[in-house]
């Protein structure tokens, strides 16, 4: 049994939630990864270096330049017949393209697994966490989305795959990349981060996130938000945590000013510590928080600045 | 144009889900349902592209059991024109949804189709790019923005980190997400003009589609609950059990 692994990634370096993916495949038997882009070589040969990958199939194209779905779908489809799995990260990139494929060779994908049980049998969330499902497929080649929130991602380094050519074949031109508009950040990307502190409806506006910084940066956090947040424009959307947004499970989560509602709490009840700071001591994010502070956080948050600061 | 909106029929989100004591799933017995709300906001779009004069007519489909119905009424009361049930009791996954809508679409030839991004109970937000692979379409995923011009689409989608236009030549599969717009209400004498228009019932045969479930739900359980932790009476004491305690900062 082999499995292959698309790998995201930004040119030079592995995605964290495609190392998760390849942790996952890893108890499914040997694996292989595919690296897509447009002068991405080095992220081939930074792909190269996972432990446990055993080949690396780097296919450069323009039309890979953008992760279009629908060239994207026709690799794997080209490349499906040789492995019994064919997994991504459940990022909206994976989700983009990873059904099509799978569609195309006439499989039911099984999104978001948990949980590897063996080698046809998973285990995914549904109705937002509140239920988690095993399933059995019975398609020959099995296509997965896999919740990097589940799975500790492989190592960087370690590895000594070779990277070979993928075979060249037929693309589609359906769509055509037109632009993007990604939010810059020194920041930790929210799927990866330690520590993540979110901001919800409580905040009031965007500059208001600006009282989060001091404590985000002291802490090496990522900023997330509700998306109370997100919809009244405090932040942009690809920071909304939760059922429909990101999924995280860092060792620390700060929710400030959200109420815990269950699309938030999916996204981040995983979390092995959280922490919520509330005025309303009935808010449901307490039913979840390991250590809940009922304050206004227009209060809490420069003080705790402040003893971050001072007691660091 | 004609838009094709395939609208679902899920337990209310404002339900909190309870999983069935025998393990097979979750409770649905005497449950409020509703229309799946990125479905809401797939026919709330098709109606203002034909307020707009884009598109001339608005097809609801909904695939599942008898009940459904409801839901297309729903989709009606909104300002569909009319709607199709697709009716079986069979467990739909969304491999048979894309084969049921991929020859619905051979039938209607639509010039547009939005789905929801996510269904908010299987939560497997796979069936639009299942369907665009079927029919050999085009996908704008994860849609927050619509602009028709030149005869193609331009879609602005929500992505990992940020947002991202693509354009897409049509007929193309759009899928939805939340911030693409806000729902109206159905009015009343809305509703009530809902009633009269037309619903027309097919059975997956009467599509040539097998829609046997591919995959075998062999348990369904509730996750490990998380327990409330303690209550700290200052952030000074939040900061001290944080690094002596948890040992997370
Ligand atoms: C289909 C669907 C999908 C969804 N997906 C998501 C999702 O992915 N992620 C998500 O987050 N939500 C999602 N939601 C929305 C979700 O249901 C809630 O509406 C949302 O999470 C609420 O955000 P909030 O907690 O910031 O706002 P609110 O519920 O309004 O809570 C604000 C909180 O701030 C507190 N507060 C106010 N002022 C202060 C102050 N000065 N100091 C301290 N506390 C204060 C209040 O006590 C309150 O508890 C989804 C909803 C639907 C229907
Ligand atoms: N049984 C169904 N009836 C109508 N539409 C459906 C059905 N199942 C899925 N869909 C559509 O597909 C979208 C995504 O569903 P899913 O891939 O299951 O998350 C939904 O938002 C609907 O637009």
């Amino acid at each position: 049994m082999t499995a292959l692994v698309l790998l995201d990634h930004d040119g030079s370096a592995i995605k964290q939630p495609a190392r998760s993916a390849v942790a996952a495949a890893l108890h499914l038997g040997e694996v292989h990864v595919l690296v897509a882009g447009h002068g991405a070589r080095a992220a081939a040969e930074a792909a190269g270096l996972l432990p446990g990958v055993t080949k690396v199939l780097y296919a450069d194209n323009e039309a890979f330049a953008h992760g279009l779905a629908e060239p994207l779908a026709a690799l794997l489809v080209a490349l499906a017949p040789g492995y019994t799995h064919v997994l991504v990260a459940a990022t909206a990139a994976g989700k983009n393209v990873l059904p099509r494929a799978a569609a195309l060779m006439d499989s039911q994908p099984i999104s978001e697994v948990a949980g590897v049980i063996d080698a046809d049998t998973f285990v995914r969330p549904i109705y937002a966490g509140n239920a988690l499902a095993t399933v059995r497929s019975s398609d020959a080649i099995k296509f997965l989305t896999v919740r990097a929130a589940s799975f500790d991602p492989v190592a960087a380094e370690g590895g000594s795959a070779k990277v070979e050519d993928a075979p060249g074949i037929a693309l589609p031109t359906l769509s055509r990349f037109v632009s993007a508009e990604l939010s810059r950040s020194e920041r930790p990307e929210l799927t990866a981060a330690r520590v993540v502190i979110s901001g919800g409806r409580g905040m009031q506006n965007g500059e208001n996130f600006k009282l989060i910084e001091p404590i985000a940066d002291r802490l090496g956090a990522a900023v997330g938000a509700s998306r109370a947040a997100v919809d009244a424009g405090f932040v942009p959307n690809d920071y909304q945590v939760g059922q429909t947004g990101k999924i995280v499970a860092p060792d620390l989560y700060v929710a400030i000013g959200i109420s815990g509602a269950i699309q938030h709490l999916a996204g981040m009840k995983d979390s092995k510590v959280i922490v919520a700071i509330n005025k309303d001591e009935e808010a449901p994010i307490f039913q979840v928080a390991d250590y809940g502070l009922v304050a206004d956080l227009f209060k809490a948050l420069p003080e705790l600045a402040a003893e971050l600061e001072r007691t660091a | 144009m004609k838009i094709l909106v395939p609208v679902k029929r899920v337990v209310d989100y404002n339900v909190k889900v309870r999983v069935k004591a025998d393990g097979t799933g979750v409770e649905t017995a005497g449950v409020k349902m509703s229309m799946n709300p990125f479905d809401e906001i797939a026919v709330e779009e098709a109606v203002r592209l034909k307020e707009k004069g884009i598109a001339t007519e608005i097809v609801a489909v909904s695939l599942g059991i008898a009940a459904c119905a409801e839901t297309i009424r729903t989709a009606l009361a909104m300002g569909a024109d009319r709607g199709i049930l697709v009716e079986t009791d069979v467990d739909l996954q969304p491999l048979a949804v894309a084969k049921l809508l991929k020859a619905l679409a051979e039938r209607e030839q639509p010039g547009l189709m939005i789905l929801g991004k996510q269904a908010i109970d299987d939560d497997m937000s796979s069936t639009g790019q299942m369907l665009a692979a079927l029919l050999g379409w085009p996908q704008g995923t994860f849609a927050s923005k619509l602009v028709f011009e030149n005869g193609g689409l331009t879609v602005t989608r929500e992505v990992d980190g940020g947002l991202e236009t693509v354009a897409l030549s049509l007929p193309a599969i759009v899928t939805t997400d939340l911030r693409l717009n806000e729902p109206r209400y159905a009015s009343l004498p809305n509703i009530m003009k809902a009633r009269k228009k037309p619903i027309e019932t097919l059975k997956p045969a009467d599509l040539g589609v097998d829609p046997a479930p591919r995959l075998t739900v062999l348990k369904v359980v509730e996750p490990a609950k998380r327990k409330a932790g303690a209550k700290v009476g200052s952030v000074a004491e939040l900061v001290q059990k944080l690094r002596t305690e948890a040992k997370v900062i």
